[in-house]
């Protein structure tokens, strides 16, 4: 009897084993996101590029997520968790994690880490972010076409520069179809309140604006648009679904390949620190499908998105005007990336002030 | 519709949901009871008639779900606070964290889905009238709902038996258990009650606001319905004039944007808050009547002693 229990034991330590070795081959991949994958926004689009993660590498990697993490010391807390739990490399998708996300790869240099949207890098750590601003001058270009009143309102989440460059984008792309275009923002002080991003758009619309575009994370904004008979563009994700009538394009952001292409450096054994910043051309930024809209109004936008694919054309080609209306790229120059990357200043003719 | 009539319209839509819970929560708190779970009782109702809207397509039965969400997470918070005693603050704000997160499980699966909007009320040649008639005779039914309630509180609480009952169980739950009176279960009635109208402000936001499910979508909207109870010393009138003073000074705030007056816009989103500060100081200051309308016995738990 006892033999048979020493027997029994060993097999179960032996397959108990074996399962780990299973498990330990298996690289850990881990995601903090900022919301909630049901956003249908910013942290729903990651969520999507972990799934394809799965979908792609399944069988040499394991995807794991945790999700409404607050920016700040509950971050670091996290993040630790997940490096402690075996994770081999962790994305870090909101702005807010840069620090935590710093601290906790000093203490795990073994572990590879890929902060979006932040500019501190070190050995184990990436960067990486998108361009969305191609997206807002190709919706800029269409509003212009579109608009019967000329103006259109904005909703902006916070006055940082990610948010003013796609302002600025947006009018480029706008006046460079009719350069009286006027566009009008409101600011509502938070990434996420359906409520008061739908207040902003009816607030808007009653002042004559007769598109709406936004840089927040909800799909509150589209839905007043339909409700009203106004038009309006999806944000990070396609919002089709949300006014099917309203909606003329989204710009949908990518990060399925990036995620695919680290993980699979990490897995080779090839991942190196750098710092990403994808647009059209490297598949980041996707537009959603043109519609709502007349032909000829879709062919410009397909030829501007295009364009801006093939690097033929720049949103912030000169010459771009500040507000004030001082010069801040000439004729044949573009601005430059530094100063896109700290933008704290509008075009001529935003009807605002920073 | 003139650029008066969007504004008003705009406001009252804001400021509908606040007065919802509010007027619930003063209740609660005339009884003596402080639930701190307004935003989870709120999201739990958004999450339940959304989910009833969509499944049924009847608006109605959205309400309906949304309201009986509420009463179902505010029973729990009088089964642990009234019959078992547990402490009230840490309690609601478990309620609040608990209806968050489950809501976010029950619709996990209505996200990204269309919701149904509940229609507003449209009367024959009145709605039509020239400048009143779509903001006195064509809002959505909900907006006579909150003004009915906080009428019908204002009218109840002081002039009914029953407003007496609720006043004396606030004031001395000890006094009024010598009196005869069943305090646990006017608790437990009274917190019910503030469930249903809890429930009816997320069901706003989910049915009419915006006719969606998201997670999270209140979005401290309860926290601000709250600090409304206070303001208003417990007093729904003065409850129905913040809560339109708020949603007011926040929809203004968004024109004065709007039209490029250049006031910076994180004064302009901190302005509600401020003009409630203010209100609460100026109301402070007459001692009398703000002690005078305090509950007594607010936060306290009850045990009779047998």
């Amino acid at each position: 009897m006892k033999k048979l229990l020493t027997a029994a034991a060993g097999i179960a330590l032996a397959s108990a084993l074996s399962m780990s070795a299973v498990a330990a081959d298996k690289l850990k991949v881990g995601f903090i996101y900022i919301g909630p994958p049901g956003d249908h926004g910013w942290t729903y689009q990651h969520d999507q590029g972990r799934l394809a993660i799965d979908a792609r590498l399944g069988d040499q990697v394991e995807t794991v997520f945790v999700e409404n993490v607050p920016e700040g010391p509950d971050a670091e807390r996290t993040i630790t968790r997940l490096a402690r739990q075996g994770a081999g490399l962790i994305f870090t998708t909101s702005f807010g994690y840069m620090d935590p996300t710093l601290k906790v790869a000093a203490k795990f240099p073994d572990v590879k880490f890929e902060h979006a949207t932040g500019y501190k890098r070190t050995d184990n750590v990436s960067t990486y972010s998108s361009r969305f601003y191609e997206g807002r001058y190709v919706i800029g270009q269409i509003a212009a076409k579109t608009s019967q009143s000329g103006l259109a309102g904005y909703i902006g989440s916070f006055p940082i520069p990610e948010v003013v460059r796609g302002i600025n984008s947006f009018l480029l792309g706008a006046q460079s179809v009719n350069p009286d275009f006027k566009l009008k923002v409101v600011w509502v002080n938070s990434w996420f309140d359906p409520g008061r991003e739908a207040d902003a758009a009816k607030v808007l619309i009653s002042q004559g604006a007769d598109i709406i575009t936004q840089h927040t994370d909800s799909t509150a904004a589209v839905q007043v648009a339909e409700e009203q008979g106004v038009n309006a563009f999806g944000q990070a994700s396609d919002m089709e679904a949300f006014a099917p009538n309203a909606l003329l394009t989204s710009i949908i952001d990518n990060w399925a390949d990036y995620y695919i292409a680290r993980t699979q450096a990490v897995l080779d054994g090839t991942w190196v620190s750098t710092d990403t910043f994808g647009g059209m051309d490297d598949n980041m930024v996707n537009m959603g499908p043109f519609v709502n809209m007349p032909a000829d109004v879709k062919a410009m936008a397909e030829a501007t998105t295009a364009a801006i694919t093939a690097g033929e054309l720049h949103p912030f080609a000169g010459p771009v005007y500040k507000q004030d209306g001082s010069l801040a790229a000439a004729e044949g120059e573009v601005v430059d990336l530094g100063t896109l990357l700290g933008m704290d200043w509008y075009v001529q003719g935003v009807d605002d002030k920073l | 519709m003139s650029a008066y009539e969007a504004i008003i319209l705009t406001i009252i839509t804001a400021s509908t949901p606040l007065l919802l819970a509010a007027i619930g929560e003063l209740v609660v708190e005339r009884s003596g009871v402080l639930n701190l779970g307004i935003e989870g009782m709120m999201v739990m109702g958004a999450v339940c008639g959304f989910a009833a809207a969509h499944v049924s397509g009847s608006a109605w039965l959205g309400v309906i779900a949304a309201v009986m969400g509420g009463v179902a997470m505010s029973l729990l918070f009088a089964l642990l606070t009234q019959t078992l005693i547990t402490n009230q603050v840490a309690t609601g704000l478990a309620i609040t964290m608990l209806g968050l997160g489950l809501s976010g499980l029950i619709g996990s699966d209505f996200v990204g889905l269309p919701g149904v909007k509940l229609a507003n009320v449209s009367i024959p040649w009145l709605t039509e009238l020239p400048y009143v008639g779509r903001l006195v005779f064509g809002q959505d039914p909900l907006v006579y709902v909150s003004i009915g309630l906080t009428v019908g509180v204002a009218y109840g609480l002081k002039h009914t038996r029953w407003g007496l009952i609720i006043r004396a169980v606030g004031q001395s739950h000890s006094s009024a258990h010598a009196l005869g009176y069943r305090v646990i279960a006017v608790r437990y009635a009274c917190i019910a009650f503030g469930g249903a109208t809890s429930g009816l402000a997320g069901g706003y936001l989910s049915l009419v606001y915006t006719p969606q499910w998201i997670e999270n979508m209140t979005a401290g909207r309860g926290w601000i319905a709250l600090a409304l109870v206070v303001f208003s010393t417990w007093l729904p009138g003065r409850l129905a004039a913040g809560a339109y003073l708020f949603g007011g000074v926040w929809i203004l705030g968004l024109y004065a944007q709007a039209m490029g007056l250049g006031i910076p816009s994180q004064l302009l989103s901190s302005l509600p808050y401020v003009a409630t500060i203010l209100a609460l100081v100026v109301i402070s200051t007459n001692r009398r009547l703000s002690v005078i309308n305090t509950p007594a016995s607010l936060g306290q738990g009850f045990v009779p002693d047998r």
